[in-house]
């Protein structure tokens, strides 16, 4: 049975090879760091493994954490822009596989869908292939690395490992910004466990009228909305008004299904990304790009879509999860 | 009460654009601290945190394919693709960017748009030279709507796309948190399929807005010129 660990440890396996590559690459500016950066991160992936199943010591991944911040936000990270093709080769080559291109990138989605529904028949000697607890990671686990296969049978390149030697070069790319969605969600956890979502719920319900299900699904909504516009992304806004409303109103209370509750409520929040300044990079980083005289130009053209598609999400919300 | 402290630090810290990764880090020991957690807990809080959250940075397994097939052209072939575009009106070349990044994004191809990679060298051009094929000339004030709308039309579509697709940290953060926190077993597709009305309200809502821009900019065009008292000539068809 393949369980979701496997897919962890492969990308515990990647994080480590991009730190070997790194270290190998004394072009690099900032080698040391950025080695050291992306190979405790692999490690961590394989020592969450134990973490998870209770059978290591959490405080030792949480010193690890700490770490990998601290060598993230002191400039020991630097993008060693690894080698790759220019523009003009690249030109050349998209007129040589035009569309076929896309093919690689299709295939991850399409066997992911495809093993997802396969799974429940899929059987080595009586047992699931696929762990039924994480069907669709693992599907995409092994989507990813049929695709990678595609690729290179298409592609061919000269050397088979040239996909994780291009991985490292989006990696670097991103850089320290890999770490912040799991770090968000780390912070998502602590909120709870400090009591924050309580603390905001005892204000939501001060709001609340009792028994009225449009006005729930409303504070939740409207408060993802306000959260993520103040905090500039949902994923920091999700844990507490989740906490706060999503969870105990809306699913407790009134029986709503939680992936519909879960998903809207999320989309609802990004509606708040679309008004707010404090989603610098997309809001902000392109009127500059574009040399807008207006640096609210962005978010002055989009907070027409955004009310409307807020309500809307408000309505879907309420008839189809409840 | 108290705890609530620790949301004003995150935003603030982000306001004063401080970097993330510590301001994050910080406003998570204040509030556990100030939520009477003691430091080996909040260490043992980051340790297991981490570990159960390991889920949504699934996307680093797509780079080696992402990664080679940009290596080959991909984007300049998206390019290729988009540009074709360019014979249509402003609304029409940012209706269509919009659909074709919406549909990308569902099918986990972020990377192909973006502000530096499409907005400002293909889909800004492609919007200004459309408008300027209908009026002969794009004064600055239209100019700058088209621009806003560039980029506009970009996010839009990324964000009510990109939710569709399983291996996204949005629908993992999710199943994350409510998995840990509540011990539910959701599944990332399940999530995911939830995300399509939306993106379907965002694709009618957006795009209207779009198709109705032409006859704005006409309407805008037309009073600037009664107010210059010149009359530009209009190269492209009548509205």
């Amino acid at each position: 049975m393949i369980k979701v660990e496997a897919v962890y440890w492969l990308i515990g396996i990647l994080f480590i090879a991009w730190a070997f590559l790194i270290a190998r690459d004394p072009s690099h500016p900032k080698r040391w760091g950025s080695s050291a950066f992306w190979g405790l991160l692999g490690l961590c992936f394989f020592f969450g493994t134990w973490v998870q199943a209770g059978q290591a010591p959490g405080w030792v991944l949480g010193i690890a954490v700490l770490v990998l911040v601290v060598l993230a936000s002191t400039g020991l990270l630097g993008d060693g822009k690894a080698r790759t093709t220019t523009g003009p080769e690249r030109e050349k080559f998209a007129e040589c596989f035009g569309n076929k291109l896309f093919i690689p990138a299709l295939t991850l989605p399409v066997v992911t869908v495809i093993l997802v529904l396969l799974a429940p028949v899929l059987k080595i000697g009586g047992a699931p292939l696929i762990d039924p607890a994480n069907v669709t990671l693992v599907a995409l686990g092994i989507a990813a690395i049929v695709a990678a296969v595609v690729a290179l049978l298409i592609l061919r390149p000269k050397n088979p490992l040239t996909p994780v030697f291009e991985g490292r070069r989006i990696l670097e790319s991103i850089g320290w910004a890999a770490l912040l969605p799991q770090m968000l969600s780390t912070l998502g956890i602590l909120f709870t466990k400090a009591g924050v979502g309580t603390a905001v719920g005892t204000l939501a319900k001060s709001v609340l009228p009792d028994g009225s299900l449009i006005a729930a699904v409303l504070v939740y909504c409207v408060g993802m909305f306000i959260f993520t516009a103040l905090m500039g992304n949902a994923f920091a806004a999700f844990p507490i008004m989740t906490a706060a409303v999503g969870w105990p109103v809306l699913v407790q209370g009134f029986h709503g299904q939680p992936p519909i509750v879960f998903a809207i409520g999320m989309l609802a929040g990004f509606c708040g990304t679309l008004c707010t300044p404090m989603a610098a990079n997309f809001n902000l980083v392109p009127s500059a790009l574009l040399e807008m005289r207006n640096k609210y130009g962005v978010i002055k053209a989009q907070i027409p879509t955004a009310i409307p598609l807020l309500g809307a999400n408000v309505a879907l919300m309420y008839f189809l999860a409840f | 009460m108290l705890v609530l402290l620790g949301v004003l630090l995150v935003i603030v810290g982000f306001a004063i654009r401080l970097n993330p990764l510590i301001v994050v880090t910080v406003s998570g020991i204040v509030t556990a601290l100030l939520g009477g957690l003691s430091p080996v807990q909040i260490l043992d809080a980051f340790g297991t945190g981490f570990a159960s959250s390991r889920s949504v940075t699934i996307f680093v397994i797509v780079l080696p394919v992402i990664g080679i097939i940009e290596r080959f052209g991909l984007q300049e072939q998206a390019k290729r693709l988009i540009s074709r575009l360019a014979r249509l009106t402003v609304g029409r070349v940012l209706a269509s960017y919009l659909f074709i990044r919406q549909i990308t994004a569902a099918v986990g191809l972020n990377s192909i748009g973006g502000h530096a990679q499409t907005v400002r060298p293909l889909v800004f051009p492609m919007a200004e030279g459309a408008a300027l094929r209908r009026y002969g000339t794009v004064p600055d004030s239209i100019k700058e709507k088209i621009k806003g709308h560039s980029a506009a039309a970009d996010n839009v579509g990324v964000f009510f796309g990109e939710d569709v697709f399983v291996a996204v940290g949005s629908i993992l953060l999710i199943t994350t948190f409510v998995d840990t926190t509540y011990h539910l077993h959701l599944d990332p597709l399940q999530l995911a399929v939830w995300a399509i009305p939306t993106a379907l309200c965002a694709l009618l809502i957006h795009g209207f807005r779009l198709f109705r821009l032409d006859r704005k900019l006409d309407r805008e065009i037309r009073e600037l010129e009664a107010a210059e008292g010149i009359n530009v000539v209009t190269a492209g068809e009548p509205a």
